[in-house]
């Protein structure tokens, strides 16, 4: 009988453990490779992981500015993990997030003007950001509109989005939002007021780290109650599984993937509106070049759960953050973090090859994400 | 073939012409404008033409490619990278290190397609998450080596850009260029003109040949080519890796036909513009080529717009700002995707992975 | 010798999946122009072992012998090679192709580089003409009707020479006169001198047409007999390891108030062509109506749009007395109708969901199971373990994903659920189909018993037999048609498939007369 039990545990554990495993091992696989890729360059690999560790987790500065990278991986994973949940593939976050971001700022620098009264915080900030969240949440909503009503598949409207949204916004920033202080040679809006802005956690020089880090945890959470307790969330879930099955469980498809989409460009454009209100207090063509494509990487790597997304947020906050560091110490470019995030993204999506290399036998089931054009 | 849907075409592309020759009419004859126009679209309907060609491939065969984007980025950076090696390591002529460089993107973008049939084929990857893959990788890769290549210090080229080789040079057909005024819409570069060849030979292929039937049944239907003694397996792997070569011929355009140099995500969303013009065209070569030279009418348009810019009149003062006049091709993109020009239909196994 | 005329022969055979010994050391011979039957339920091994002889699996050990020499059978072109041809249960055919085309894909023929389209359709027309098949190698295949489709898989093993053919579950998308054509066609071939293996769970068509009759059962060979050793109830006996009845028993149905009215309905299937055009029927609560037909002929689309799955051209549905015409599924189910749907795994499940969670997939937003949106995991839970001990599903919790039991568990799981709920109207669309026998008996049981509690039944059924075992009264549907509703007790066989083939029986009497 304690003999059963103890096997039972065992076996209780090494199923608690394999979602870790093979995220785990491809980033492992993943690390080897990019240092290969390193030494082949003629750069020292081991220097440069030494670099990329201090620049993350070196330092009281080095943790703050890993949890400032993380803050909008997770809102933007969390976007990317919602949609694939309710069967959408979202490769429009960048789109989403650069609307998020300049309503934000447009409701930051000038509301005020427009009132003709200075707005209390708490009444400025929660605007700011709402809009920027429901500007998102529109944007996403078109792709999920059309998805729901004429079939046209989201992958490639969501990218079509993120060039009209680039196309836009590169207009707003050039033309009726540009920053008009003569000194600026920039495409970037003015700065939002005082008022508007976020506030960091602590007062400290060199620690940025903002509210918004505490938000994007708290949103993960109640992302995850969303998804698994809500009969919402039942019927997102029940969408992406099966969308035969919800339709005859009298689930209104259509109206559940426009809502899908919407919360997912919420997410969004939460990470836009937060990354001007917490950090830059602006917005500024191009800082958020390769967002989207994180996001989904994030996302995957997450396993679309949202703990799960936090965790790969974090470590892709890290090596963005640590990287700076690493090319100052070893000359290594920072763009081979995005050499070795793609090579995470190969190795999660492709855990088959995990398996193969470690030999894990598959525990779970598949999970379709996507399909194809005929769906 | 459907004939509403080339009516359709014609219209957009007679609206597009028309509103440039409006535009330039004070400056130049519409008949030179027309042509140049022709000229124009033909030229930068190549990538796509291409990549819709890569599509096709792939997807008669039953595996959907959203890498075709990454593809045409990493053939184009790694077609250029060896075009200049061979330049100006080894001081071989232009237009051999050229030729040399179109080669090698070529293979990248077999390569790459190498990679997404192991993913999709063999390890059954969810092809939509594989194409992703691919893109994301080339964004990676291409972003990194041309930083370190170029700018990194004690890297080959010591830090800077060294001259490149040039791009190809047009081809001269003799009696069709020689046609007064229409002459010049024949006078284009070796890519462009392989990209109208290439439409003519897959439409052929596809339909007239054993290997044609055999990839649209391993597309239509896997099993019932299985049970026939037909590889399967085989027939996805050869025909993903040929729509990776013409993406890698078409990424080879944008470093060595249009422009003789790289900058970071220049395909700028057209591999996934081909995948529409594949689909409007549903997935025959002459339908998606016909797609393919509406956004290249659209991207003509811009560029003739932009040249006749002083002329645009007040009232139409919006075509001046090219970030409006740019958003053309992506909304058009989704219009079509809408299928309320008319729907079409996939291969009935497209997107599936075949488990025996 | 008498085995000089064995012309295949399968010695030994095992073949192991995840979880199922499929073949377990089988031996099967077949002799030259003989039909050699096989016989066993769904789920027997049959079809392993035919893929095995076919090259689309590899046994994990025995041997094949054809024409008494050991074969290496590692794919289908191997077997091709070796004269083997099989027509498949769902077809091996590309709808988009045209019939030539699907005949002579694998084995083209090919001038200059260019498929020689000409040269192939000459080929099928003559052995068309051969075989009085009646193929037209020009007709796009997704135009011909099923039956048609059947011959052109028999053309295409012609084609390559087949001296030996597997027909796997031939008549189960024919009527009872297509298979009586299906069944001169056999006999014609075998005069020819092919040789052929008939798979079937139908013993009547056995005892029929059969020269020798193997059957099997969990894997194992039980035995072989000829048609003029057995019978119906030794065959069934054999196939099931038990005693089986036959027939369903059941009381004289008392029908009460209509609870379905339906009206001149119309209906698109999915390329938008009419496939329901004008249907007028009704069902009475404590009756069971059973809707006959051969496979695609509306009946799919009928049960889509009764349940809101798919919108209606025009008519009128009426459900215990609710005007539900073109309302979506969620209001017609709350206004009393259950549903077992045709394709249990696309619609009836969510494969990836526990069975706690399947089994509140209609009402996972009510009391008690939701309260203010907010999922009540403890309600699901209690509900789940109450409907696997009251419907007996075999599973080893509530909490396994629904993909992990067996198909007649997870047609047990939605039985479970629709009848667990206050309906009014049950629609059960080939709830057997693919089932084991112990599981058909259960849930005809079931349907017989909720008939008893005042339910009307709307059972759609490709498989005359359970219609006619079931049902109190019996349409039969054609092209989209009611031909004729007719009292159960009054209806046979003949008749019923006359309707089938879309015969009024007023034009037989003309025929006859």
């Amino acid at each position: 009988m304690q003999k059963t039990d103890e096997q039972g545990f065992a076996r209780n554990l090494k199923r608690r453990a394999d979602p870790f495993l093979v995220p785990l091992l491809a980033i492992l696989t993943a690390v080897i490779l990019g240092g290969l890729i390193i030494k082949v360059v003629g750069g020292d690999p081991v220097a440069a992981y030494r670099g990329l560790l201090q620049g993350a987790f070196g330092s009281p500065k080095a943790l703050s500015e890993t949890a400032v990278w993380a803050t909008p991986y997770i809102f933007a994973g969390l976007a990317v993990a919602v949609a694939f949940k309710g069967g959408l593939f979202n490769i429009g976050a960048e789109g989403q997030l650069a609307f998020g971001a300049v309503t934000a700022a447009l409701i930051g620098y000038a509301l005020p003007t427009w009132l003709h009264t200075d707005l209390p915080a708490y009444i400025h900030i929660p605007l700011a950001v709402g809009l920027g969240m429901l500007a998102g949440a529109l944007w996403a909503a078109i792709p999920g509109a059309l998805k729901a009503y004429t079939g046209g598949h989201e992958v490639i409207n969501t990218i079509m989005m993120n060039y009209i949204a680039l196309n836009i916004t590169s207009y707003l920033l050039n033309g009726p939002m540009r920053d008009p202080d003569p000194l600026n040679l920039s495409a970037r809006t003015p700065q939002i007021a005082a008022s508007a802005r976020i506030p960091p956690i602590f007062n400290l020089p060199g620690l940025r780290v903002h509210w918004g880090f505490v938000l994007a945890l708290i949103v993960a959470f109640i992302i995850w109650w969303l998804l698994w307790k809500t009969t919402l969330g039942f019927e997102i879930r029940t969408v992406g599984a099966n969308p035969d099955a919800a339709k005859y469980a009298g689930i209104n498809v259509k109206r559940t993937i426009i809502i899908t989409m919407a919360i997912s460009g919420a997410l969004a454009g939460l990470a836009g509106a937060i990354e001007v209100t917490a950090l830059n207090y602006r917005h500024e063509l191009g800082f958020s070049v390769g967002y989207g494509f994180d996001a989904i990487a994030i996302a995957l790597l997450g396993k679309t759960n949202p703990f799960g997304v936090v965790l790969a947020a974090v470590l892709f906050g890290a090596m963005r953050n640590g990287a700076t560091r690493m090319q100052f110490l070893t000359q290594i470019p920072v763009d081979i973090i995005s050499v070795i995030q793609a090579l995470i993204l190969l190795f999660v999506a492709a855990d088959a090859i995990i398996r193969f290399i470690y030999r894990i036998r598959a525990r779970e089931e598949r999970v379709v994400l996507t399909r194809g054009w005929g769906g | 073939m459907d004939w509403r849907r080339f009516g359709i075409i014609g219209l957009v592309i007679v609206i597009m012409f028309g509103t440039v020759v409006l535009v330039g009419i004070s400056k130049d004859s519409a008949l030179v404008i027309i042509t140049s126009m022709l000229a124009t679209t033909i030229a930068v309907a190549t990538p796509l033409t291409l990549g819709a060609l890569s599509g096709i491939y792939c997807e008669r065969a039953g595996v959907v490619n959203i890498g075709i984007e990454g593809m045409m980025l990493g053939a184009a950076f790694f077609g250029w990278l060896a075009s200049i090696y061979m330049n100006s390591i080894f001081h071989f002529p232009a237009l051999v290190s050229i030729t040399v460089g179109v080669i090698m993107a070529i293979l990248t973008g077999g390569l790459f397609a190498l990679l997404h049939a192991v993913l999709s084929i063999t390890f059954k990857v969810d092809q939509i998450i594989g194409g992703t893959v691919i893109n994301i990788l080339a964004i990676g890769i291409t972003g990194f080596l041309n930083r370190q290549m170029f700018f990194g210090a004690g890297s080959v080229f010591g830090g800077q850009v060294p001259h490149s080789p040039g791009v190809l040079p047009r081809i001269h057909i003799p009696l069709l260029a020689d046609i007064p005024i229409f002459g010049r819409i024949f006078e284009q570069q070796p890519i462009a003109l392989a990209a109208l060849a290439l439409v003519v030979i897959t439409h052929f292929i596809i339909f007239y040949t054993r290997w044609g039937l055999r990839t649209r049944a391993v597309g239509e239907h896997p099993r019932a080519a299985d049970t026939v003694g037909i590889n399967v397996i085989r027939m996805r792997y050869m025909n993903v890796i040929i729509g990776g070569f013409m993406a890698g011929l078409g990424g080879a355009y944008f470093t060595l036909e249009s422009i003789s140099s790289f900058e970071p995500l220049m395909t700028n969303g057209r591999g996934f513009i081909a995948l529409a013009a594949m689909i409007f065209g549903n997935w025959t070569p002459f339908g998606a080529w016909a797609a393919a030279l509406v956004f290249g009418a659209a991207q003509a348009l811009q560029i003739n717009l932009q040249f006749f810019r002083t002329s645009i009149p007040p009232q139409l003062a919006f075509l001046q700002n090219a970030y409006v006049v740019g958003l053309a091709p992506y909304i058009l993109t989704m219009l079509i995707l809408t299928g309320l020009i008319g729907k079409t239909i996939p291969p009935a196994a497209d997107g599936k992975a075949y488990e025996k | 010798m008498a085995d000089n005329d064995i012309v295949l022969e399968a010695r030994n055979i095992s073949k192991q999946f995840p979880g199922v010994l499929a073949n377990d050391h089988v031996n099967f011979d077949l002799r030259k122009g003989e039909i050699h039957a096989l016989l066993g339920e769904n789920g027997a091994g049959k079809t392993t072992l035919m893929n095995i002889l076919y090259g689309l699996y590899r046994p994990d050990s025995g041997e094949i012998l054809v024409g008494g020499t050991e074969a290496i059978i590692h794919s289908p072109k191997d077997s091709i090679t070796l004269g083997i041809g099989m027509v498949h249960q769902h077809f091996m055919l590309i709808p988009v192709f045209s019939v030539a085309e699907n005949v002579m894909l694998g084995d083209e023929t090919v001038q200059y580089g260019i498929l020689d389209r000409k040269t192939v359709a000459a080929k099928v027309k003559a052995l068309s003409h051969q075989y009085g098949l009646d193929v037209d190698p020009q007709a796009q295949l997704g135009q011909l009707s099923v039956g048609m489709q059947q011959r052109v898989e028999i053309v295409k093993t012609l084609y390559r020479d087949a001296q030996i053919l597997i027909l796997d579950e031939p008549t189960a998308v024919l009527t009872p006169q297509e298979a009586d054509d299906l069944f001169r066609i056999m006999r014609d071939l075998t005069k020819r001198g092919v040789s052929i293996i008939f798979i079937t769970h139908k013993l009547k068509e056995v005892l029929a047409i059969a020269d020798r009759i193997t059957v099997m059962r969990a894997g194992h060979v039980v035995g072989s007999t000829t048609p003029k050793e057995t019978n119906e109830a030794k065959l069934a006996s054999m196939m099931v390891g038990r005693e089986v009845i036959l027939t369903v028993r059941k009381e004289a149905a008392k029908p009460k108030e209509e609870v379905l009215q339906v009206e001149n309905l119309h209906v698109q299937d999915d390329r938008g062509l009419d496939a329901v055009r004008g249907i007028t029927f009704n069902v009475r609560a404590g009756e069971i109506l059973g809707i006959a037909g051969v496979q695609g002929n509306g009946q799919t689309e009928l049960a889509e749009a009764l349940t809101g799955l798919r919108s209606i051209k025009s008519g009128k549905i009426v459900l215990a007395g609710i005007d539900v015409t073109g309302k979506p599924p969620r209001p017609i189910t709350e206004d009393g109708m259950g549903h077992i749907p045709e394709d249990r795994q696309r619609y009836g499940l969510v494969l990836s969901y526990t069975v706690a969670d399947n089994m509140v997939l209609c009402s996972y937003y009510l009391e008690p199971f939701a309260h203010w949106t907010i999922i009540q995991q403890e309600a699901v839970d209690s509900n789940a373990r109450k409907l696997i001990e009251d419907y007996d599903v075999r599973t080893p919790s509530p909490y396994v994903p629904a993909t992990k039991l067996s198909g007649g568990n997870q047609q047990k799981v939605i039985v479970a659920r629709e009848l667990s709920r206050p309906v009014k109207l049950l629609l059960a669309s080939q709830p057997t189909r693919g089932l084991d026998v112990g599981s058909i008996e259960y849930i005809h049981k079931q349907i017989v018993a909720m008939r008893d509690r005042g339910v009307g039944v709307l059972l759609i059924s490709a498989e005359l037999d359970e219609i006619m075992s079931l049902s109190d009264r019996i349409a039969v549907e054609y092209q989209g048609q009611i031909m004729d509703i007719v009292d159960a007790n009054k209806a046979n066989k003949e008749s019923l498939g006359l309707l089938m083939a879309g015969i009024k029986s007023s034009e037989t009497l003309k025929a006859d007369g």
